[in-house]
């Protein structure tokens, strides 16, 4: 049965939600927090934040990673910064300007309390990781600095060197590892979760596979908390780490947690283009260059001259013709898409002609080389490390590449998904960025919803309700484990011809060709088939090596390929069902004249939240209501 | 695309934690020099997957040099030949045709190996959990700008912070010491106003820690500066000692 989104937005003007919000939720007393026992999945800026959080409070805590540390999750490779509403600029930031970017930004398929209460939290979070140690860039006078981001006016994008990912991480993880320390956080790295486990209609526990002698795991406890990221690797190819999968989120959304908006995901427009075939990822340059960084292709098709050698009158810069007033730094998804029409009109550079240049000779002059070299010296380096290119000599060739994923397990106001007792937290959740996220926000959120939210919501939830201890001898625990246990003994003894990397990349073809910048009715329609074709043979003649008893990676990407088969199908669905072009959802039979996306407000101003029955999936609508922002059509011009 | 390379790699392969290790001898026919070292053993693995042949297992992740889970001993150099280089950005075009590359794990008591090239890192986790943090709850911290820091000294704590953990300086070092990972820590709050309340109890423990999880003491070699993808300076481990000094004479 599908189930009933209730939003939960609570009452009042919107600026006062989150006051009245907590001003009327029940309470945990301290006494009676550690007898509650909380599962925190993922050790990124969501789970990182969460965990330690909870354990400050008196919360006895388990948390768990796939990696052999918790420092190590994927949220360490952001590079660019965190956005907040300090306005230390000076430069007319508000909380209301970052809400209403941030809505904007997402072309207008967020919710509007979620992201308002986002923007009214960004500030304490800047505070929080300058008090952990979090070493900021700062000025000379020893306040912090500021740069400017995509899809905003003012500066308020806070960072670390290109850094900034890591060390808001290394922050969380810091206070993780006093909790662990003082054994209020029990730690369990090299962990997958395999299945959530619902007793009574509550999350109250999961399996896990222990990835080095791989026993399978048995947790319990009153809450179940999701924060594994997203699923950009289901195109095989993207920036996200090898590990990041979707197998958790995709396991709760079988046992009833509806998965919503799956088809928006981020292209990122700055990203070093595939040399050849062995590619195994792709490595994001940070947008914070086109703070100084020019994008142009030659006027000309098929031009091979070297970009010294083109001159100025030959060059079109495209972002800077045709969006003036935010010029190269429109937000992510316009980027994107203008390389992308670049590179089709016959004019992308390199070997493959799937590139544009992102030049900062203009840049090099105006400020002098060590002033670049301050601000992306650790980019440029990482960009001549891998290509064999100094960037200060020849532009830099870039192109867009899956990054990020807006949607996600839908979660209401608590971020508490549709199964009672699972909440799910930063990217793993669809719930700030609608069909776009803009630069910068995603640390912003992850940690949002950790450090603050979460142990409001969590709290109110714990208190309300009555949560008799479980066991994990419990039946439902039992039938958990058979399944994660049969699935694994399945995928080892098929010993067919194809490895687990072949569908993979495979799987990643079809969705980047169909499901990836643009999108048509056909091509989806082309995608369906194929994936479910794919999944077929996956099924019959993957070959797995070796045994579950040991550290197998194989095994592990076996499992996570066979759920990104069934979200590739579930993408592909809802892109087709999704009537519009809306942020990285680009439907090519909808768009202006001029090929900007066209959305259609009458229609699709719902979130698309799919459900999991017996009868496959069930599309189960949210309606959005806008009674604060006026939708327009977004322009950057 | 430029030419393809035969490449030899002889790999350290070990079944588990006992068991007794050998090196095993491969050749990728196809190897590119606009791979990466990682890719080179993906192309590998491919092969012996499909040879009905285990897997070289080794950790990686974000293969951009920031998660710090990759690592191994390439040619007898931690991490490889290029400086400021983790493995996985470690590029194919540094070889040539015919090359023969020995691939070993990090090899340190306090990293005992779990399966091929892979070992068990936790020992910097219990490190980090026995100081290496500032105490502070969330929700309890003052603005963000309320205490200016000079830049000189939030760039050098930044220096410090930006250690990733790999443990490339334990492998590299004679004395398998993890000082330049704990030094990193201790260095980066120690630049701090918001490291000092605690600085004196931190160095003691996470001092103390290291030598329990069996890593051996500095003596000067500086094999771990040479080693480290984030070129931390060695001028951790003297303010280190500094702050030990400080905190046991005080």
């Amino acid at each position: 049965m599908a189930p009933v989104l209730d939003s939960k937005i609570p009452e009042g003007p919107l600026q006062e939600k989150w006051g009245n919000y907590k001003n009327g939720i029940k309470l945990v007393n301290p006494a009676n927090k550690r007898k509650h026992t909380v599962l925190v999945v993922g050790t990124g800026l969501a789970g990182g934040s969460a965990a330690s959080t909870l354990a400050e409070l008196g919360y006895k805590v388990k948390s768990f990673c796939i990696q052999d540390s918790p420092r190590r999750a994927h949220s360490i490779a952001a590079q660019g910064g965190i956005n907040a509403a300090k306005n230390y600029p000076n430069d007319g930031d508000t909380v209301w300007r970052l809400f209403y970017d941030t809505v904007k930004g997402g072309d207008y398929r967020s919710r509007e309390a979620n992201v308002h209460r986002l923007a009214e939290i960004s500030n304490s979070i800047i505070d929080q990781c300058v008090a952990q140690g979090v070493p900021f860039a700062r000025e000379y006078g020893g306040l912090l600095d500021n740069r400017s981001f995509g899809g905003a006016q003012v500066s308020r994008t806070f960072y670390a060197r290109g850094q900034t990912g890591q060390q808001l991480l290394l922050g969380a993880y810091q206070s993780m590892s006093r909790q662990i320390g003082l054994g209020n956080i029990e730690m369990f790295s090299r962990q997958e979760m395999l299945d959530l486990v619902i007793v009574d209609g509550k999350a109250r526990g999961i399996i896990t596979r222990n990835l080095v002698t791989g026993e399978i795991e048995r947790h319990a406890g009153d809450a179940v908390l999701l924060c594994t990221g997203g699923y950009g690797n289901v195109y095989y190819l993207s920036t996200n780490a090898k590990n990041s999968n979707v197998t958790a989120a995709w396991r709760c959304h079988k046992k009833g947690a509806a998965f919503a908006n799956p088809c928006f995901t981020q292209i990122h427009p700055t990203c070093i283009p595939v040399s050849g075939d062995y590619q195994s990822k792709l490595t994001l340059m940070s947008e914070s260059l086109r703070n100084d960084g020019r994008v142009w292709v030659p006027k000309k098709q098929g031009d091979t001259r070297k970009p010294k050698d083109i001159p100025e009158d030959e060059r079109d810069y495209y972002l800077e013709r045709r969006y003036p007033s935010f010029g190269n730094l429109v937000p992510r998804d316009v980027a994107s898409r203008n390389a992308k029409i670049s590179c089709d009109e016959g004019k992308g550079v390199g070997e493959t002609k799937l590139a544009v240049f992102l030049d900062f000779a203009e840049a090099i002059s105006r400020l002098g080389r060590e002033a670049i070299e301050a601000r992306y010296g650790n980019l440029f380096e990482m960009y001549e490390r891998i290509t064999g290119e100094n960037p200060y000599e020849t532009p830099m060739r870039i192109y867009p590449a899956v990054h990020y994923t807006m949607g996600g397990i839908w979660v209401d106001y608590e971020l508490q998904s549709t199964v009672p007792g699972l909440f799910v937290l930063g990217e793993a959740n669809f719930s700030d960025h609608g069909a776009n996220r803009l630069g910068a926000s995603a640390l912003m959120q992850g940690l949002a919803d950790g450090y603050f939210v979460i142990p409001y919501t969590l709290g109110n939830y714990l208190a309300s309700n009555d949560l008799e201890k479980v066991s994990t001898d419990n039946e439902s625990f039992a039938t958990a484990e058979t399944e994660s246990m049969a699935r694994i003994k399945k995928l080892l003894s098929i010993q067919g011809t194809k490895t687990v990397t072949e569908y993979h990349r495979e799987l990643g073809r079809i969705m980047w060709d169909y499901v990836g910048m643009s999108r048509t009715a056909e091509g989806l329609q082309t995608a369906i088939k194929e994936i479910a074709a794919l999944k077929e043979d996956f099924w019959k003649n993957v070959l797995v090596p070796g045994e579950n008893s040991t550290f197998n990676k194989n095994l592990e990407f076996a499992g996570r390929v066979a759920d990104f088969l069934e979200l590739g199908e579930l993408m592909a669905r809802d892109a087709l069902e999704r009537e519009e072009s809306c942020g990285g959802h680009f439907r090519e039979e909808y768009q202006s004249p001029e090929g900007e996306a066209q959305r259609n407000d009458d229609l699709f101003t719902y979130v698309a939240a799919w459900a999991h029955t017996e009868n496959g999936h069930q599309l189960v609508k949210e309606p959005l209501e806008y009674e604060n922002v006026k939708l327009t059509t977004r322009s950057y011009k | 695309m430029a030419d393809s390379m035969n490449i030899k790699l002889k790999v350290w392969r070990q079944a588990g934690p006992k068991a007794q290790g050998r090196f095993e001898t491969y050749t990728v026919p196809e190897a590119n020099p606009h791979m990466s070292f990682l890719e080179l053993l993906d192309v590998l693995n491919e092969q012996l997957i499909k040879d009905h042949k285990e897997p070289v297992e080794f950790d990686h992740d974000c293969r951009e040099g920031i998660c710090g889970s990759c690592g191994v001993v390439v040619d007898g150099v931690a991490h490889g030949p290029q400086r400021r280089t983790a493995c996985c950005q470690l590029h194919m075009r540094h070889y040539k045709d015919g090359d023969t590359i020995v691939v070993e794990p990090w090899r340190a008591e306090a990293f005992p190996i779990i399966k091929d090239l892979v070992v068990d890192r936790t020992a910097f986790d219990r490190i980090i959990a026995a100081g290496g943090y500032v105490s502070i709850n969330a929700g309890a911290a003052q603005d963000a700008n309320s205490l200016p820091i000079p830049k000189t000294a939030a760039d050098l704590a930044m220096d410090f912070a930006s250690c990733i953990g790999c443990g490339a300086c334990v492998a590299a070092c004679p004395n398998a010491s993890a000082s330049l990972f704990t030094a990193a820590k201790i260095s980066h709050l120690a630049m701090l106003p918001q490291g000092a309340p605690e600085r004196k109890l931190r160095v003691t423990a996470m001092v103390d820690q290291m030598a329990e999880e069996g890593f051996g003491d500095c003596s000067n070699h500086a094999e771990c500066e040479a080693v480290c993808p984030k070129g931390i300076s060695i001028s951790a481990i003297a303010m280190m000692r500094r702050e030990y000094v400080k905190a046991v004479m005080s």
